[in-house]
Order: structure tokens, then C-alpha cells, then sequence
């Protein structure tokens, strides 16, 4: 489910390291938390990202999530099919619905303080028994 | 679903109606103007050619009847308090009083100009001055501006008092204000609007506001606490006075924000609660009708000390019983709103105390009558997540059904079926799940039977056939609108076909 | 008590179900110290008949029987009795904000129409459900033009009417948002030559009224121009909402708003009115207020539901695009019906009238002595007189003939002492104007002192 090249926050986004370009999204757990998505806010190209810090927002009929930065960097791509098609979201959080990509020149160390997909997967676990308690 | 399980239904009319531009023909008119009795003017020689429009394009052009049809079957679609119970929390959906609808249309009334001479005006300004005396006896409050529009806008009156009056007797307004997690959205917005920081402030395990947290999160920084009293869970504050001391020994303020005053009215006075600012809901408490969304009126009480901060003008008494309007107040927060309060909505709030008077001690019991009777015939079906005595709204949850994967919002549209507008689903946020209802003094016990019935019916239909209840409602004119549909692509107006 | 739907036998067996031996039993968790002994000392209780006997009192104290050439932003128009009968049909007297989409189906597709309307009225792609009032909505697009440019500086024309400047500022006090003025010309109109010197990349919005306080219709097209080059908002006022009935509107404006009283509500003392804001389809997201968003149903059914609910107080909470909640929606439907009476050509109509009237009026003043039209440009239904006189002192003596006189405008304008805002609409009749100009006439020429009683009622007022 959760794809092991991948690295997850806390506040359910992934990021994806090519070099110095990462590319984030939100997870599955996140768009199913949220349910159907209508509207997605991104920064222009260009915006400087910290890391931890909101960069957009991601929003359903009766809900706002704040999407947080993993990496610090400057953003280098939005996904612009995103604005037409949010639904896309739901249906591929982890491939076609990416949010941005960021030239972060310090990605690898920031991304090593991330879970990879196998703790992830154990939070998401901790997380809907919690919900469901 | 059998209509024998059902006691009471309500069918709508399912005749279709379209828009008024869709039914729209050329040349119609449903309203003509006497002739003019002065010389017509060229608008083009008047304003210049590049200056007037021809016609506003796409206006409806309908007769008088048909313009009556359209809305007449149009209203059919709606619920109303006319037609039965609203319990929606803290909405205070109570009956709106005719008479009150008469007065506020008196020639006389609805004629006058705000800026008509006082002399010309002493029948308008006694009315607002009288609204005043019966708001300050009913809150136990100093003093209280009638000119905020709405709750919304009273509680951005309130804080812009609160700033003003502590940088002028502190030399710094503070920077914060402390929100319980129970409270109504607007607060928190309201407080943004003011340039303070909103601080968020937890609810203890009886759903009333966390003492020792309180304790901890007022330091100088802190401007103010916005409370809702009772809450936004029917809970009544039970250590507010002493909330009210930590507050003021600290330099701070009490904003009491009145949604909830139907609970309180003719029993107790926030006033003598310890109390500084408070705003009042005239088309909650004071059955001012709701109209589909307003207008309303949210009037702020104040005490003394902050009297000269409230907004202009303010109603004077020149000495000799003549009323004017005063603007002239150096230590004002300004205007808040063009041309004064919302008149005939304060005209319609004052007719309703002056139906009760003193007995409107008696409606305040009676709202507090039915919330507990609904309670304690809810108790056994219905997971109710605080323990705690309720006022005159009760807030279970739906824990229970969840179980079978029927939430809140499914169980509120199922009531439709049963007659009734759904109760408050989804607030207070601190309760997931959560089912708000409050009756008010306006149902009999017969309607509030009618209404347990119904719910208990949803639970049992929640245990044995949730898939009804998760598909509800099933007697509507349309079914569940696609609210996603709406908001990816708004169409927010109609446009003539291409 | 006629509104309670209980007697005491129905009390007693609720309390008992309960378990509560009386009904101060439920009020236990107030404190005893502040739950009050006695009754608390409000007038009445009163019957319905001893109600309107009260307000109709009420009633007799205030100007009827007073012709009236007041106008500033509230305006007497002819209100049709049909929009009233529907108003007060249950449904929608006594129904609630439309947030159960599938029982407030009426509610929701009245809004769809008046939204439409609005946008047909002011040119804007789309108009949302209302704000209190044309003040406030001015305030909310003040605050929408920082939010969409991130700029925090407003240019506001001084022709803009004096009490939504004072709106502006109490709501701009303390988002940051600094406020100034650009003056008007001989005309009457806004210097857009001031206003092209005064602005700068820090200028968020430009805002204008049209017609301004003084009646007089502005150049928006050009003004937007201007304003756009420097990569600000045109923010255009409309007080007097049945000017758009024949004067051009103003499409080039990034957001409209608008006061709707014109159209169907009464003056009653200065509310309820309606305000509402219209923009173009980009800035929806950050526009405040309610919006109906067609869609359809489970059955494929076309049908209506507010949307867009994100940008509201009740989920985005601090961060809302404004903490308003209650609307004026009863004042909307009002209006919508109104419109819909008038239709395409009453509403030209009902505008040529006024245009009629106020050229009669401006014919009949400037022809008595001492009365000077001070500015010329095209105007609708208002324009400014300047008087030999103190118009205070003027309209104290119009009273004795029982006519409220034009609005002082000193108060306001230091530079416009000794003048007058008249207002005339389709409802002033010939013979009040001609009333007007014949009193003014006798007391402009007469040469008898005023009494000091006329001073002193003078003194302090706003309009006489």
C-alpha cells in the first residue's frame, strides 16, 4: 500500500527524492480521512518552502487540511491538472495526484528523520484504532 | 417504509419549478409605475451616450401572477417554525410572533429616514431606548449598544471594546484571546478580525471549561476569554464567577457571547456572573424570525467601564426627555455599520418582551423543561458523552450507530422523513459524532413526544436496517444534493443558453 | 402566556417523566447566588392589541405628513404590497439558513435567482448571498482586495459616502490596512488624475462610488483602467442600487458592493438592509458569505445547496474569509421578488423616472435666487445646491411647512458649507417640489430674523 521508496510525515504527507528534487503528496489514510476532495491550494512556482511549515491546503465539502512541507527548497513544479481534476487525489494519492516538486539541497538528511513505508504503515494502524476507540 | 411506522410526515409538493428567468417572456411586467407628472428626460442627452445601458440583460421579464406562482410554490419547498419543531442547538428556533411582523410595517415606522431630524424621530428613538432599558434589565449589564447587524458582528463590536478599553486604561491591548474548544466558529473568526491571536483552550471531562488550564493560560498576554454560557454542550459554567475573578485579578476580560441566553433570561443576569462584554442573539433569544438566514441583530452589553468605547452614535437624553443621536464620543471604536442598528429587527425584538415582561422567566423555564423531558427520553438510545446537567440544549452523539456505520448526519436526514428538521449535526466539534438539539419553549409536550418517537424509530431502524437510514431522506422533493459536484465546479448563477 | 404551547398539567407530568420535583430543580447548576429571587422589571406583559397600541403611538411621534428630500444612501422608492404577502408566508418568515439542503429547496433556488440577478444588475460574474449592508460589504471587499493582492494600502475618493468611510475604517483599524483619500473635481466627480499621482505598488484597491455621495456618476471604465496598470483593484460602491437600471454598470470593477435597499426595502430608521458583494468568477474563493451552487441529486434531479462552505466561519474558523454568519436573506428575497415585479423594463423605467424628477428639481431650485447648482456633471437622482444661508437654519424653517429639507452637507465637507444634498425618486410628486422651491424661495428672500427656537432646533442636527 504505502510504496517503500517513499518517506511519510506525521501529518500524512509523502515525499519522493530524485536527487535534489522531492516530490510530495498526501497519502491514501490522508485522502480517505478527508473524503471526496473539490479543491486544492498549491504555492506558485518559485514559493521557498521551510520544512514544517504550510504551504497549502487541501479541502473537502466540509474540510480544510493544511499541507506540510517535509523539506525545505524552493518549488520547482505544481501539479496544474490538480486545479481541474482535485478528484484525482482520491483516486491516486501516491502517483498521478503528486502536489509539488521541490528543489531541496537538503533532502537526504531530511528525509532520513522521516518514516519510511513500513512505520508509516504502523502509525496509519495506531491511528484508526485510536479514531475507532 | 411504511407509513404506518411514520406518525407524522410532511410530503412536498413535487410540482417543478423552474427558474424565473427560465419561464421569463418578452415585454411582461408584473409591477407598473404611475405616469410621470414632470417632463420625461432622454437618459442618453442626460448622461451621455457611453454612460446607460440599454436594458440589464437577461432581467426576467414576468407578469404579477406568475411572479406570485414562482414563490409561492417555491416557499412550499421549504420547512419553517410554522410548520413544526426546529432542534437545532443554539439556533433558538422559537416561534416568531405575528404582531411583531405588524408593528415593524407601521407607516411611521418603516418610513423614517436615520437622518431625519431628532425632533421628527422621538417615536423611533424612545422604541430603541426602551429596547435598551429591557436588555440592561435583562442581562444585569451598564450599558449596551443596539447598532451591530448581527451575533457575528457584536462580538467584533465586543473585542474592538476590549482592545480599545485595555490599551487606554492598560497602555497595551494584549495580544491574545482565550477560546474554549466547544466554541461556534464565529468566535474564533471574530477574533482574527481584531488582530488578536486566538489561543485555544480545552473543555475538562465535564465539558465545562478546564480551571487548572485556565490557570495556566492567562498570563498578561491574554486580552480576554470568550465564553458561551451555558456552552455549546447546554452545560451551564458553573465556576464562571470564579472564572470571572482569575480574569480580572489578571488584568483580563470576560466576553460572554449570549447565543445561548434563552437558558438564562428572567433567571439570571450575566451581569451579576462576573461578566464585562457580552453580545445578544435578537433572532435567537428574542424571536426575531430567521427569514432563511437573517437579518438579525446582535446587540453589546458592556459595564461601566467600558461605556465610552462603544460604537456611534449612541441614544442621549438631551435632559428634557428629548432623545437624540450622539456621534460625538472621543473614546469610540467608531461606526460599525452605516445609518445605525438593524431598526426594524430591534422593533420586532422589542414587541417580544413587551409580550412577556416579567414572565419571560416562565419561557426560559419552560426551553429548559423541554431539553431535559427530550434527554432523559433520549438517555437509553443515544450515547451521551457528558454526564453533566443540561440547560435548554443537549448534545448526545453517535456512537452507537457507528457501530452499524450510520453517523449523525444520516440520522438527521432520516428525521426529515419523520416531519422534522434535522437537529445541529457535526457541533460542538469536541463531541465527534455529535447530535445538538435544542427544543425551545415552543413546542408543546405532544411535539416533543412526536419528536422522541421519531428518534427512538431512527435508533431501532439504525440497529435493524441501517442502509434506510444511510439513504434517508426518502420523502423529499429531491434527495441528497452532490455537495462535491457543487463545490469543484461552482455554478453559481444561471446564464442563458449559448 | 399565549406563545407557550404548555399548561400546568403538561409541566408537571414532564417534570415527573424527568424526575424532577419542580423546575428549579433543572436550574441547580446555577449557583443560588445568582439565581434571582424576583421578577425582573421589564414592561408588560402586554395583550396584542396593547403591542401595536404602544408602536402605533411610536408610530405618531416620528414625520408622517412630512414631504421628505432626504437621500445619502437611504432612498424612498415604490415598493410593491406583493413582495410582502409572499415575505410572510411561513416558509419563509420562519424558515432557517438553507443548510438541509433537501427541506429548504425553496430557500436555496430564490438565492440561485438573486445571485443571478445581482450579477445581471452589476456586470460582475457572480454576487454571493448577502452581507448586512452596503457599508459592511464595503468593508469585507476592502479586506478581500488585501487578501488577494497581499497589498495593505486602500485609495478611497473623498465623493465616497462619508458613514461606509467610517465602516471601512473600524474594520480596517486593525488588519494592517492603511487608508487614503483622493479628492473630486469642479464636476463633482473623482479626480482620477489625484488618484493615478497617489497610487503605488503598496496599493491593494481603489475605491470608488458611482453615483458618489453627491449624485454624481463616475467613470469607471477609465478609473479601472488606471488602476489596473499599477496592479491594484477597483472596488466600486453602489449606494443607490436603482442607478443601475439605466447608468452603465460598472463590469470593469473587480468587486461590487452593493447596498440593495433601493429595491424593495423600506428606509425603516436605517435597517435591516441588504448588502452584497459581487466579483468576478477568480476571486470567488476569497469572497465572504453565503453561496447556492446548483447541482443535482441522487436521481439526477437539478436542485440547489450552499457551497464553498470552506471559506465561512463555521469551518475555517480563524482563518474564515470573514466571522459573518446571520445574512440579511429575508431583505435578499425582497429584493429578488422586486426585481422580478419590475422586470427588464420596470427597473429602466423605475431609473428613467428618477432621472425625470431630479431634472425637474434641479430646473425649480436653480431658479430661485440665491439657489446655485455646484456641480455639473451627469448625476442621477441627487445633486448638491449651495445656499446664501446655514442649510441648518434653512431646513429648521422648512419644518414649519413640514418639509425636510436636503442634507447639510458641512458636517461632512468643510469645503461644501452653506450646501445641500436633495434627493427626489419616482416618489416625490411635482407639487412637493414645487412646494420646495416656493418655500425656499419665500425664506431665502425673507427679510425677517430667524427666531433663536429655529436656531437652537437647528443646532446639532444633522439635516435641519
Amino acid at each position: 500500500m504505502y510504496p517503500s521508496q517513499f518517506r511519510y510525515t506525521k501529518e500524512h504527507e509523502w515525499v519522493k527524492r530524485e536527487g535534489d528534487l522531492a516530490t510530495i503528496g498526501i497519502t491514501d489514510y490522508a485522502q480517505h480521512e478527508l473524503g471526496d476532495i473539490v479543491y486544492v491550494e498549491l504555492p506558485a512556482a518559485g514559493a521557498k518552502l521551510e520544512t514544517g511549515q504550510a504551504f497549502g491546503t487541501v479541502e473537502s465539502v466540509k474540510s480544510v487540511s493544511e499541507i506540510f512541507s517535509p523539506v525545505s527548497g524552493e518549488v520547482a513544479e505544481i501539479n496544474t491538472a490538480l486545479a481541474d481534476h482535485p478528484e484525482k487525489i482520491n483516486e491516486d494519492p501516491h502517483g498521478a495526484a503528486w502536489l509539488v516538486r521541490v528543489r531541496a539541497s537538503n533532502a537526504a538528511a531530511e528525509l532520513d528523520a522521516l518514516m519510511d513505508g513500513a512505520a508509516y504503515e504502523a502509525y496509519v494502524a495506531e491511528q484508526q484504532k485510536e479514531a475507532s476507540s | 417504509m411504511s407509513d404506518e411506522k411514520i406518525k407524522k410526515a410532511r410530503r412536498h409538493v413535487s410540482q417543478s419549478e423552474e427558474l424565473i428567468f427560465e419561464r421569463s417572456g418578452d415585454g411582461k411586467r408584473g409591477m407598473e409605475l404611475p405616469a410621470l407628472d414632470v417632463p420625461a428626460v432622454d437618459a442618453h442627452a442626460a448622461l451621455g451616450a457611453e454612460m446607460v445601458r440599454e436594458g440589464v440583460e437577461g432581467f426576467p421579464q414576468v407578469s404579477e401572477i406568475e411572479v406570485v406562482r414562482h414563490f409561492t410554490r417555491l416557499s412550499t419547498w421549504n420547512y419553517a417554525i410554522d410548520l413544526g419543531m426546529y432542534p437545532l442547538g443554539s439556533c433558538t428556533m422559537k416561534y416568531n410572533p405575528r404582531v411583531n411582523e405588524f408593528v415593524a410595517r407601521l407607516d411611521g415606522l418603516a418610513s423614517e429616514h436615520p437622518y431625519q431630524p431628532a425632533e421628527l424621530s422621538q417615536g423611533c428613538l424612545r422604541i430603541l431606548r426602551d429596547l435598551e432599558k429591557a436588555l440592561l434589565a435583562i442581562t444585569g449589564m451598564d450599558a449596551v449598544t443596539i447598532e451591530p447587524a448581527a451575533g457575528a458582528q457584536g462580538e467584533l463590536t465586543g473585542l474592538l471594546v476590549i482592545h480599545a478599553y485595555l490599551k487606554d486604561a492598560q497602555g497595551s491591548p494584549r495580544k491574545k484571546v482565550l477560546i474554549p474548544d466547544s466554541a461556534h466558529g464565529t468566535n474564533p473568526a471574530s477574533v482574527s478580525l481584531t488582530g488578536y491571536q486566538v489561543e485555544n483552550i480545552r473543555s475538562d471531562a465535564s465539558g465545562q471549561i478546564d480551571f487548572s488550564e485556565l490557570d495556566r493560560l492567562v498570563t498578561e498576554d491574554v486580552a480576554a476569554l470568550m465564553l458561551t454560557n451555558p456552552n455549546t454542550l447546554g452545560v451551564f459554567e458553573e465556576r464562571i464567577a470564579d472564572v470571572a475573578r482569575l480574569l480580572h485579578e489578571r488584568g483580563a476580560l470576560l466576553y460572554m457571547d449570549g447565543a445561548n441566553m434563552n437558558a438564562l433570561a428572567g433567571v439570571t443576569r450575566p451581569g451579576d456572573l462576573g461578566v464585562d462584554v457580552m453580545h445578544l442573539n435578537l433572532h435567537k433569544t428574542f424571536s426575531t424570525p430567521h427569514g432563511g438566514g437573517g437579518p438579525g441583530a446582535g446587540p453589546v452589553a458592556v459595564v461601566k467601564a467600558l461605556e465610552p468605547f462603544l460604537p456611534v452614535p449612541v441614544i442621549v437624553d438631551d435632559g428634557s426627555g428629548h432623545l437624540k443621536l450622539d456621534d460625538q464620543r472621543p473614546k469610540s471604536i467608531g461606526r460599525v455599520k452605516a445609518f445605525g442598528g438593524n431598526f426594524g429587527v430591534l422593533v420586532r425584538a422589542l414587541a417580544y418582551i413587551l409580550a412577556y415582561g416579567p414572565g419571560i422567566r416562565q419561557a426560559t423555564e419552560d426551553a429548559v423543561l423541554n431539553a431535559n423531558y427530550i434527554r432523559k427520553n433520549l438517555e437509553g438510545f443515544y450515547d451521551l458523552p457528558y454526564a453533566s446537567a443540561s440547560m435548554h440544549e443537549v448534545v448526545f452523539s453517535d456512537a452507537r450507530q457507528k457501530k452499524n456505520g450510520v453517523s449523525t448526519i444520516d440520522i438527521a436526514k432520516r428525521l426529515i422523513d419523520y416531519g422534522f428538521h434535522p437537529y445541529t449535526t457535526a457541533f460542538p466539534l469536541i463531541v465527534p459524532g455529535a447530535m445538538m438539539i435544542e427544543p425551545t419553549e415552543s413546542e408543546s409536550k405532544e411535539e416533543c413526544d412526536l419528536f422522541v418517537d421519531a428518534m427512538r424509530a431512527i435508533a431501532e431502524e439504525a440497529a435493524e436496517d441501517p442502509n434506510l437510514v444511510k439513504t434517508a431522506p426518502h420523502s423529499t422533493r429531491v434527495g441528497r444534493l452532490d455537495e462535491v459536484k457543487a463545490a469543484r465546479k461552482p455554478i453559481l448563477r444561471w446564464k442563458p443558453e449559448a | 402566556m399565549r406563545y407557550l404551547p404548555k399548561g400546568d398539567a403538561e409541566r408537571r407530568a414532564m417534570l415527573e417523566a424527568i424526575g424532577a420535583k419542580s423546575i428549579e430543580e433543572l436550574f441547580g447548576s446555577i449557583p443560588a447566588e445568582f439565581r434571582l429571587a424576583g421578577p425582573l422589571p421589564v414592561p408588560g406583559p402586554l395583550a396584542e392589541s396593547e403591542i401595536i397600541g404602544y408602536f402605533r403611538e411610536r408610530a405618531g411621534e416620528n414625520s408622517l405628513g412630512y414631504s421628505s428630500f432626504l437621500g445619502a444612501g437611504v432612498y424612498r422608492h415604490i415598493r410593491s404590497v406583493v413582495a410582502d404577502a409572499l415575505l410572510q408566508r411561513g416558509e419563509f418568515l420562519t424558515s432557517y439558513t438553507p443548510y438541509q439542503a433537501e427541506i429548504s429547496q425553496g430557500t436555496l433556488q430564490w438565492i440561485f435567482e438573486f445571485q443571478t440577478l445581482i450579477s445581471q444588475l452589476t456586470g460582475q460574474e457572480v454576487a454571493n448571498a448577502s452581507m448586512y449592508d452596503g457599508s459592511t460589504a464595503l468593508a469585507e471587499a476592502a479586506l478581500m482586495a488585501e487578501r488577494l493582492t497581499g497589498r495593505h494600502r486602500l485609495l478611497a475618493a473623498r465623493s465616497l459616502h462619508p458613514e461606509y468611510r467610517q465602516v471601512l475604517e473600524t474594520y480596517a483599524q486593525h488588519a494592517g490596512l492603511q487608508i487614503e483619500t483622493f479628492g473630486y473635481d469642479a464636476s463633482g466627480r473623482a479626480d482620477l488624475a489625484a488618484m493615478r499621482a497617489a497610487l503605488d505598488e503598496q496599493t491593494a484597491a481603489v475605491i470608488l462610488q458611482s453615483p458618489n455621495f453627491f449624485g454624481v456618476l463616475e467613470q469607471v471604465p477609465d478609473a479601472a483602467g488606471i488602476v489596473h496598470a499599477a496592479g491594484a483593484l477597483l472596488v466600486a460602491t453602489v449606494a443607490e442600487a436603482t442607478s443601475l437600471g439605466i447608468a452603465r454598470p460598472p463590469a470593469e470593477a473587480d468587486i461590487v458592493a452593493m447596498e440593495g435597499q433601493s429595491f424593495g426595502l423600506p428606509p425603516s430608521f436605517g435597517g435591516p438592509f441588504a448588502g452584497v458583494l459581487a466579483t468576478q468568477e477568480k476571486f470567488v474563493r476569497q469572497m465572504p458569505g453565503r453561496l447556492a451552487g446548483q447541482t443535482t441529486d441522487t436521481s439526477g434531479r437539478r436542485g440547489f445547496c450552499l457551497t464553498l462552505a470552506t471559506r465561512e466561519q463555521h469551518i475555517r474558523r480563524e482563518k474564515a474569509t470573514s466571522n459573518i454568519c446571520t445574512n440579511q436573506a429575508l431583505c435578499a428575497l425582497a429584493m429578488t421578488i422586486h426585481l422580478c415585479l419590475l422586470g427588464r423594463e420596470g427597473v429602466r423605467e423605475m431609473a428613467e423616472q428618477n432621472l425625470a424628477k431630479a431634472r425637474y428639481a434641479r430646473e425649480k431650485l436653480e431658479a430661485v435666487p440665491g439657489v446655485e447648482c455646484v456641480f455639473g456633471a451627469p448625476a442621477f437622482n441627487e445633486f448638491v445646491i449651495r445656499l446664501p444661508r446655514s442649510v441648518r437654519q434653512v431646513n429648521a424653517t422648512l419644518l414649519e411647512d413640514r418639509i425636510i429639507g436636503p442634507l447639510a452637507l458641512g458636517p461632512y465637507y468643510p469645503e461644501l458649507a452653506k450646501c445641500g444634498l436633495v434627493c427626489v425618486t419616482e416618489v416625490t410628486r411635482r407639487e412637493e417640489i414645487d412646494r420646495l422651491a416656493d418655500s425656499l424661495a419665500r425664506i431665502l428672500n425673507a427679510q425677517a430674523a430667524v427666531t433663536p427656537g429655529a436656531v437652537l432646533r437647528g443646532a446639532g442636527e444633522r439635516s435641519g
